[in-house]
């Protein structure tokens, strides 16, 4: 179980998403996931290690380096990253429950009978509208909502985005004002940046991905508010003609539902 | 053998759950196992060689980590995560007996395999209060075990061979704390969430049988 798995969860979610969704799913493992494990973990690896203070006083490392990472910056990276991906899951249970519902239609031989066979259901892809358009965007206003907090959360904690080389530190047990030493600050510094850049990216697409299923949902709407005004008439033969359509569809789909269970 | 069985299990279980079991699963494997993976375990790493005291006497740090840590919270952690999956297997048994029974019959014994009545909504039943019982039990060792679900800065220890009182430094410990309480946050989910399938199984399961015999009544 790790970030493989994540990735196989929201891979699914992928086939359903818009354009702008699936860019934002490569732009997650690849610019954030990816170099997370592959690179950062390394870089932050010996940080408690390598944090030196000028004292010999026992426990005076331990309580200032506590006191200036109350949570590491790869931590909280991490959590990030698993926050931000849930929201996905929403979307993965909605298709999910869809696809239950329409093998159950299929199984009692609804007359809605689209589909050849169960493995059809499997593969289809479902557009996104209807209740899948509230549970998409609420995962999309939820993922931005993440993203925004955790970014404060860094600023807020590390005052700004900077890891500086050298900490002043007073905490008891250390004698006097000492000085502590940060471990590679200047790497941590570009890959903080780096992390905070790809995470503003994301952000953005975001946005952009909520404006475009905004403009989608009131274009559709509009177009609907504009038909039924225009034939009444046509529209009542329409529907009878449908329904008996549907009547013809439903014998023939229960003739070869009972073939099939024979 | 890893965690990855696990996984297997959970995914394998996820076929005969409830709506809100699935969304336990989902919870426990993001939320709760790759969290343990991928943040926790690394905290943790070190905690031995971190554990600092403030005295030379060789012997007095290995006995005062022992006395304050006699199973570290990762470790418990793990345990967990095990026995609340575990309950599961019950549930994937019985549907297996199911199978069984319906291959050596030669028959169609049930309505449907995984469909949860009769015998499959006892063992699913038993396996929600097993979890919740495992969840309250691990959460009120966590809170005997360490005072509380606070990781303190210092300790004062004065076990033999330690020469008297001595100062002894936690490493990470506002780290520590913030995800035991991550920790103890998605435990009372998760029990929450047994908890309310177990209500709900048990309201609709009596609301069908009060149906079925009100209809026989009046038949």
């Amino acid at each position: 179980m790790d970030w493989g798995a994540l990735h196989t969860i929201l891979g699914g979610v992928n086939k359903h998403s818009t354009s702008i969704g699936k860019i934002w799913l490569t732009v997650l493992f690849i610019f954030r996931i990816m170099i997370l494990v592959v690179a950062a973990e390394r870089v932050w690896g010996d940080e408690q290690d390598d944090f030196v203070c000028n004292t010999l006083q026992p426990g005076c490392k331990n309580v200032c380096y506590d006191h200036f990472f109350p949570i590491s910056h790869i931590r909280l990276w991490a959590l990030q990253l698993i926050f931000v991906s849930t929201p996905a899951l929403l979307v993965a249970m909605h298709v999910a429950y869809r696809r239950h519902e329409k093998k159950r239609q299929f199984r009692k031989g609804d007359q809605k009978c689209e589909y050849k066979d169960i493995d059809e259901i499997r593969k289809q892809r479902f557009h996104i509208e209807g209740t899948l358009w509230w549970t998409y965007t609420s995962s999309i206003f939820f993922r931005l909502v993440f993203e925004a907090v955790f970014m404060y959360a860094f600023y807020f904690m590390y005052d700004g985005f900077r890891m500086p080389r050298l900490m002043k530190c007073n905490a008891w047990p250390c004698p006097n004002t000492v000085d502590c030493f940060v471990s590679r600050p200047t790497e941590k510094t570009v890959f903080t940046i780096f992390m905070i850049a790809v995470s503003s990216i994301c952000i953005l697409l975001n946005v952009a991905e909520l404006c475009y299923l905004l403009t989608k949902f009131f274009l559709r709407r509009s177009k609907k508010a504009g038909n039924p005004k225009h034939h009444p008439n046509h529209e009542n033969k329409e529907e009878t003609k449908q329904n008996e359509m549907n009547e013809l569809i439903s014998d023939s789909c229960q003739n070869t539902v009972i073939g099939f269970s024979s | 053998m890893s965690w990855g069985f696990l996984r297997d299990l959970l995914t394998g279980v996820n076929k005969y759950s409830t709506g809100i079991g699935r969304i336990w699963v989902a919870v426990v494997f993001i939320f709760r196992l790759l969290v343990y993976i991928a943040v926790a375990e690394n905290i943790w790493k070190y905690e031995l060689d971190e554990f600092e005291c403030n005295v030379k006497q060789p012997g007095c740090e290995n006995v005062c980590f022992d006395h304050f840590f006699p199973v570290s919270h990762i470790r418990l952690w793990a345990l967990q995560l095990i026995m609340v999956s575990t309950p599961s297997l019950l549930v994937v048994f019985h549907v297996a007996y199911r199978e069984n029974r319906e291959k050596h019959r030669n028959q169609k014994l049930y309505k449907s395999l995984g469909e949860i009545d009769g015998g499959l909504l006892c063992t699913y039943l038993i396996s929600l209060v097993l979890k919740a019982g495992f969840e309250i039990v691990f959460l009120f060792l966590f809170y005997k075990l360490y005072n509380g679900f606070k990781v303190p800065r210092l300790v004062k220890c004065d076990i033999r061979p330690c020469p008297n009182t001595v100062d002894c430094y936690i490493s990470k410990p506002t780290e520590k704390m913030i995800f035991i309480y991550f920790l103890v946050a998605t435990s009372g989910l998760c029990i929450v969430l047994n908890l309310s399938e177990l209500s709900y199984l048990i309201f609709k399961y009596s609301i069908k049988c009060y149906l079925k015999n009100y209809v026989k009544k009046h038949q």
